[in-house]
């Protein structure tokens, strides 16, 4: 393709490179003025947000495409390409809108702090990185951008390196990561090896081409032929080509695990709120784990070729985290590891999504989930900092009234959370539980386990809610609590009105145009929006409302002015199970300690018998033995070896004269 | 009883092995060295035997030359044996053992 750009190739890639220019600029010529820094980086995103806006309404559905050659190794041609199309362009508005607020919010919370250049530095480069993602057109320049994204993300969580929690939540976050970016890496391989290309264009051509030609009543794939010719060759492994294609979908989705934290790499998620407020808002909640979702909608086409059974698996492991991380954050009493739990739990949602043949309603919650969760963290980074950085939530109290504004906001943003209508949340779940009613690919074991995941949802952030903000003050900083300063409430009012509006808006019908889907919503306006989902399956939309109203008549007789949780006298062993967030980080420790210990042993007996005992010590043995041997033979007597002389010319004589003479 | 070569070549081969033994068996540096000499001459009359059978006389050159090398090696030698017997009192290869470890 020639490396032409229309405008909005142009827009783009300015949106991208702004903030990398703003992260150079700050750590390169570091200002004595940290507040130019931050002033910098707000500008690059806020100008990223207007343009990604201009995009967003004028470029067109049109996918735009632009690729530069990059290097080229045999037939591997690696492009830096952009893609633009409804996908990235909506996934763009979420990054640069959620992003700018972000930035914002920071400029308050941070004030004052030591590295503050440093850190803005590192919040641009982070949404470089994301935005790289985002904009990219083939797995392989994801898969660099999906590293920055690693990178900076360790950069951010362990901005406080001096705590030892922060540092050790950090290297936990980036190693996690690594080991599902191990898979994804594989899968990219796999991927490049069957369909010889991993621009996402191409790949989907070639699918679709596959599709028409291939036999479908056979199960049989387009990457049956070109992979079953590889492994035949090599004759090594035969295997049926539905495996082949589900191990493809698997090791892509190893990648989403890490990055989006589904079970079993979950672990790093709650402990990657060491890091500043605003990062968990950005990070953990709005972008980088959508990342992993957004990739697999990106890849959805690879997931659903005939033959794979990748999405089965997908769609349980979602369900599973959703259940998993529901459960542990209900006896959780710190107010970020709640929100940290929720996250886990709607991400469990999205997946679940993309693994019932819905990525668009993945997308959508992922939209709508970016909005309210980072309102809920900004939010509670407004209680952290009233309360001087108490996150107890059984010490908070009465904050009601003292911060009428965070109130306010919080509380959309627990409604959205819920999924009560009209609230964005409302639609993008229901989209969720319609996706496991649908006929074509009914669910009902995991539409039944996503009504009791929002039940649960709705108690624990009740609980957050009436302990927290209800009630009278448990401490005395929650006593002398006052509002924020207005530059960090205003995000949240801003964050509060997609929390409202958005699930309405028609952005699953224009998720349609990129995804595909069997009954594509359609756009009818907002106030028809508003009763889509009862007219479209009452079934999911009343189950969805009565979760919510069990969940809260359940949390509201429990938590209203207690002073202490009551659950664990009543559920005993199960809730210091879930507080203990069922042992997995235990499980992990005993099981990395096992192995690493077996490694060390086996190792270090390697080394102690086959290289120092038989390569060091055995070439030493060796050749002293033989010097021992040899010393007999130089006694230092003359006569010795005159007969030794003697003796060899009498053989070297009778070898000539015996035995090469002609015999006679 | 008609003398050839191969009389000569005998005497000759039984002198330079009995010179051989000496240098392997006998313990007394001045014994070793006559034994030497001893094999010197029997080479000496190997060569005059062949120049003479041969009728060449470039056997008898080389014999002039080593009967004068051997004089003034024996000269030499004699000499440090002397020198080690003023030494050491004694000339048995047994007791020149100081360059062994």
């Amino acid at each position: 393709m020639e490396p032409t750009l229309s405008p909005a190739g142009y827009a783009a890639l300015t949106i991208l490179l702004l903030p990398l220019a703003a992260a150079v600029v700050a750590l390169a010529c570091p200002c004595r003025d940290p507040e130019r820094t931050a002033n910098r980086s707000i500008g690059a995103i806020a100008l990223g947000f207007i343009l990604s806006l201009g995009l967003f309404f004028f470029a067109g559905d049109k996918a735009i495409e632009t690729n530069f050659n990059w290097l080229s190794v045999g037939d591997l041609k690696v492009s830096f390409g952009l893609l633009l199309d409804p996908l990235s362009k909506l996934m763009l508005l979420v990054v640069t809108g959620v992003g700018l607020m972000i930035h914002i919010y920071s400029r308050g919370y941070l004030h004052g702090d030591r590295s503050y250049s440093r850190y803005f530095a590192s919040l641009s480069l982070f949404t470089f990185s994301m935005l790289g993602i985002v904009l990219a057109n083939n797995l392989f320049m994801m898969f660099v951008f999906w590293e920055l994204v690693g990178v900076s993300s360790y950069l951010l969580i362990g901005f406080w390196f001096e705590k030892n929690s922060a540092a050790d939540a950090a290297k936990k976050a980036f190693l996690t990561n690594r080991v599902g970016d191990f898979g994804f890496i594989l899968g990219i391989i796999l991927t490049w090896a069957a369909l010889g290309s991993v621009n996402f264009t191409e790949l989907a051509s070639a699918v679709e081409l596959g599709g028409r030609l291939a036999d479908k009543a056979a199960g049989f794939s387009v990457l049956a032929e070109p992979l079953g010719k590889i492994f035949q060759s090599t004759n090594w492994w035969l295997v049926h080509p539905n495996v082949l294609v589900t191990l493809v979908g698997l090791l892509l989705f190893m990648g989403a695990m890490g990055k989006s934290a589904q079970f079993p790499l979950h672990v790093w998620l709650p402990d990657a709120m060491e890091g500043p407020t605003p990062v968990s808002a950005l990070i953990h909640a709005a972008t980088m784990v959508a990342a992993g979702v957004f990739m697999l909608c990106r890849i959805f086409f690879l997931l659903d070729i005939p033959g794979s059974h990748a999405l089965e698996f997908i769609a349980w492991i979602g369900g599973f985290t959703a259940l998993l991380a529901a459960l542990m954050a209900l006896q959780q009493n710190d107010i970020k590891r709640i929100l940290a739990y929720s996250t886990l739990s709607q991400l469990g949602y999205m997946v679940m999504a993309v693994g019932l043949h819905s990525p668009q309603s993945a997308m959508f919650h992922l939209t709508t989930h970016a909005a309210f969760k980072a309102l809920l963290f900004l939010g509670a980074g407004s209680v952290i900092l009233a309360c001087h950085h108490e996150q107890n939530i059984w010490k908070m109290g009465g904050l009601r009234d003292a911060m009428p504004r965070t109130w306010w906001t919080f509380r959309w943003g627990t409604l959205a959370l819920c999924g009560v209508w009209p609230f964005a949340g409302f639609f993008s779940k229901d989209a969720i539980l319609a996706a496991a009613l649908d006929p074509a690919h009914r669910n009902i074991p995991l539409f039944v386990l996503g009504v009791f995941v929002a039940g649960l949802t709705t108690f624990y952030m009740s609980r957050l809610v009436l302990v927290a903000f209800c009630g009278n003050a448990r401490s005395e900083e929650a006593s002398h609590a006052h509002e924020s300063p207005g530059v960090m409430t205003w995000p949240l009012v801003v964050l509060a009105v997609p929390t409202l509006l958005a699930g309405a808006v028609g952005i699953d019908a224009y998720l349609a145009k990129a995804l595909p889907s069997e009954h594509a919503p359609h756009n009818e306006g907002f106030l028809n929006n508003l009763f889509a989902p009862f007219n479209h399956n009452i079934l999911a939309a009343g189950f969805g409302l009565l979760a919510v109203v069990a969940g809260y008549k359940l949390a509201r007789a429990l938590y209203t002015n207690a002073g202490r949780d009551p659950l664990p006298d009543k559920l005993g062993v199960l809730a210091k199970m879930a507080r203990d967030r069922f042992y997995f980080d235990e499980l992990y420790e005993w099981f990395i300690s096992v192995t690493q210990e077996t490694l060390a042993k086996v190792a270090d007996w390697f080394d102690r018998w086959i290289i120092a005992g038989l390569l060091v010590r055995g070439t030493h043995g060796t050749t002293e033995l033989f010097g021992r041997a040899l010393r007999l033979v130089q006694t230092g007597s003359l006569q010795t070896y005159a007969f030794l002389f003697a003796a060899g010319v009498v053989l070297v004589l009778a070898w000539q004269l015996l035995l090469q003479s002609p015999a006679h | 009883m008609n003398v050839g070569l191969e009389h000569y070549l005998t005497v000759s081969a039984m002198l330079f092995c009995l010179g051989l033994l000496g240098v392997i068996l006998r313990r007394n540096v001045l014994v070793i060295y006559m034994s030497l000499e001893l094999m010197l001459n029997a080479a000496n009359l190997a060569l005059v035997a062949f120049s003479r059978f041969n009728e060449n006389l470039t056997g008898q050159m080389m014999v002039f030359f080593i009967i004068t090398v051997a004089a003034a090696e024996v000269a030499v030698g004699l000499a440090l044996i002397v020198a080690l017997y003023r030494k050491r009192q004694s000339a048995h290869v047994e007791d020149l053992t100081s360059l062994k470890l």
